[in-house]
């Protein structure tokens, strides 16, 4: 309890100073630069100054704390990869050449891009689906809220619930898992899912898309509203088929939210390490690099040089989304 | 558009969406359900057989001779082997090879002249010509149905033996600051990014949007290097909670800016420009118009971050490290999974312990939510 009241303690004493820096900081440019001079080409240069100086005040605790936790550590991660353990000598490529001989890097990699594969693909599909079935019903809204509930649930939490429907008991034994208990009503064996190596890999994922078709469908669904009524209308007056407007007609207006999806549960994707962590730790066949990087980050103590390179990796996975994004951005502020 | 058509294809759509419901809410509620089953329930019978009674084959070991009689020249002992008093015996048996050689009411010849007998409500009677005393308890193998028992044994259990009372108080450390404290930072920031004309600002507003995506995995090898080196020259535990709050910050900083961003843009500039003519600083126009009109995207920042700084496990394993006392939920509940991955009373009552929170406030604020999803992903929109 103690532990929390200093919690808030800090929380107040955080705000307070935050809150006195703008302030603070705001009040002593006024006083250095006052709009109010005596001279009025004083003041005119006054205000200039101050609307010079005073976005960087606004923006100056944003700044330094994305440069220290964000900007920085790209290129720290760089000089990291090529030097040692402890970051301590210069070690060339050899941290590169060893991943690109490493097998558990390889593994790794290869089941990245499965992952990358078929888990966007799989959301936003299903995602899809499921926004334009329930739009179309009275209870839509409350299926929605469901479908969508697994969103606010942590990959941890996720891979407990996933772990209990993949429950494995000997042949002949009651199966506890729901998954099991289905096969073997249907007169299959029961499998240990998380255990056979490649296909456990979509076993895993399974989880990732059950939480983020509900993200998928909120926004889909949101974009779907927005297509303009008439060409639709115009659609079904030509005698086009449901089948048809869908494909035809609406999906073509949401290609740019479809590509936003994909790309977000992508980006989502690659930094997947909770769920594999928990469920089988990367034993059997089953890692990927987040929890490859994790691993040789404390792996005998930390292997720093390598943990960084791995780092790497999945930045470069990252950065053609990066630019795709920043180019959309950049040109939709044009068109504002 | 398909309004009118009460066809067969409407009861598809129905039909389809509720297969949809259930296929996406029955895992979570398998171990909701199982959360408060019995623990020895659990363990051998599906949970959606929760509500009917459930088949367990048990050992009984009878009492070495306390409370024995001596009728007609033998030793009687009589009780029951249902000690909770509920449920129905099946069958039973005196040895482990045939735990169920004997119907209800039947008569076991034991060797030695003992002859053992158990009825269907569990009552029992061992009979023989010389005293149980002194030796050990005859064991009897039953079948029971057992009936379904519902407990909230499994949450007092964890909340108090397992950690998880402790692990809930850090995890609420952890994130309710870090979620307050970018809040202030990024509306600052994204004031200025949205309304203060200053070189480099569209080239400040990119990079914002280039940071979004910026894996957590690059920054966690510097960042546990400059937090070592801290702790080290200032003398302090380099694993702390401000340290934690910090990456957090900054973590959740781009995602901050660029929904408020995006959302004081659209404010209407009129009211901003008469508040300027009036003679209010930038600093007035943003405390007292743009900050209250923001209420909704600060909401959202709001949800969004608490939920990722709840549900995190991999900034508090790096930063505030695995030792007990600083576990916060997630991390407790993957230790669990390693510790006692097969006791699923304990894993199901901490998983809920630990998503209850998140869940509470999604169905809360589920409005708020939607809303930041789509400012944040639908551009233009």
């Amino acid at each position: 309890m103690q532990q929390l009241w200093a919690a808030l303690f800090t929380i107040a004493v955080g705000i307070a100073g935050a809150a006195l820096y703008f302030w603070g900081s705001n009040w002593l440019l006024d006083r250095l630069l006052p709009a109010r001079a005596a001279e009025r080409e004083t003041a005119s240069r006054n205000i200039a100054r101050a609307g010079l100086i005073r976005p960087w005040l606004f923006l100056g605790p944003a700044l330094l704390a994305l440069g220290l936790y964000l900007v920085y550590p790209v290129f720290a991660s760089i000089w990291l990869s090529f030097h040692d353990r402890n970051g301590q000598a210069f070690v060339g490529l050899a941290n590169y050449r060893w991943l690109i001989g490493d097998a558990g890097f390889r593994e790794s990699l290869f089941n990245n891009f499965l992952w990358l594969l078929v888990v966007p693909a799989a959301s936003t599909f299903l995602g899809l689906l499921a926004a334009t079935l329930t739009d179309r019903i009275s209870w839509g809204n409350i299926a929605k809220s469901l479908i969508f509930m697994p969103m606010a649930i942590s990959f941890v939490g996720a891979a407990v619930i996933w772990k209990f429907v993949y429950d494995y008991r000997g042949e002949g034994s009651e199966q506890i898992g729901i998954l099991n208990a289905v096969i073997v009503a249907l007169g299959g064996a029961p499998q240990a899912w998380i255990a056979v190596p490649f296909w456990n890999n979509f076993f895993l994922m399974v989880i990732l898309i059950w939480i983020q078709t509900g993200f998928a469908m909120v926004i889909l669904s949101a974009a779907l509203r927005g297509i303009p009524e008439e060409t639709i209308e115009a659609a079904v007056l030509d005698g086009a088929s449901g089948i048809q407007i869908f494909f035809r007609i609406m999906v073509p207006q949401i290609w740019g939210t479809i590509a936003v999806v994909w790309t977000t549960i992508t980006i989502t994707v690659l930094k997947v390490f909770d769920i594999v962590l928990a469920m089988t730790n990367g034993q059997w066949n089953s890692n990927v690099l987040a929890n490859l990087m994790f691993d040789w980050m404390f792996r005998g103590g930390g292997d720093f040089g390598r943990g960084a390179t791995i780092a790497l990796v999945i930045m470069a996975l990252v950065v053609p989304i990066m630019v795709w994004n920043i180019r959309n951005a950049r040109a939709e502020m044009r068109g504002r | 558009m398909l309004s009118g058509t009460r066809s067969p294809l409407a009861w598809a759509v129905h039909l389809s969406v509720a297969f949809f419901v259930l296929l996406w809410t029955l895992p979570t509620l398998g171990l909701l359900v199982s959360s408060f089953r019995d623990k020895d329930q659990i363990a051998v019978s599906g949970w959606w057989t929760a509500l009917s009674a459930s088949s367990q084959n048990l050992v009984f070991r009878a009492p070495a001779g306390d409370g024995e009689d001596l009728v007609a020249g033998r030793y009687v002992l009589t009780g029951t082997v249902l000690e909770d008093g509920a449920g129905r015996v099946s069958a039973f048996g005196f040895s482990s090879r045939e735990p169920a050689a004997f119907a209800p009411g039947e008569t076991a010849e034991l060797k030695d002249g003992v002859t053992l007998s158990v009825a269907e409500d569990g009552a029992f009677t061992l009979s023989g010509p010389e005293s149980f005393a002194g030796a050990r308890g005859q064991r009897i193998f039953y079948t029971a149905e057992i009936p379904p028992r519902f407990t909230t044994e499994n949450y007092a259990n964890v909340l108090t033996a397992a950690g998880l009372g402790r692990s809930f108080l850090n995890s609420m450390t952890v994130a309710v600051p870090a979620t307050v404290i970018p809040i202030l930072i990024a509306a600052f920031a994204a004031y200025a990014l949205a309304w203060m004309p200053f070189p480099g600002r569209s080239l400040l507003i990119a990079a914002v949007v280039g940071l979004l995506v910026v894996p957590l995995q690059m920054s966690l090898i510097p960042l546990l290097k400059i937090y070592n080196s801290v702790g080290q020259a200032f003398g302090f535990d380099p694993k702390s909670y401000i340290g934690i709050w910090l990456a957090h910050t900054g973590f959740g900083l781009p995602l901050a800016i660029y929904l408020l961003r995006n959302y004081m843009v659209g404010l209407p500039r009129e009211v901003m420009e008469s508040a300027r003519v009036d003679g209010a600083t930038d600093f007035q126009i943003f405390t007292r118009i743009v900050l209250p009109l923001s209420f909704p995207a600060l909401a959202s920042f709001a949800i969004f971050q608490f939920l990722w700084t709840w549900n995190d496990l991999l900034v508090a394993l790096v930063v505030l490290g695995p030792q007990d006392d600083k576990l916060v939920l997630t991390g407790r509940l993957v230790n669990l999974l390693g510790s006692r991955g097969g006791d699923w009373e304990i894993l199901a009552a901490s998983a809920f312990v630990s998503i209850a929170v998140p869940l509470l406030v999604f169905f809360s604020m589920q409005k708020f939510l939607v809303r930041g999803l789509l400012a944040g992903s639908v551009k233009g929109g």
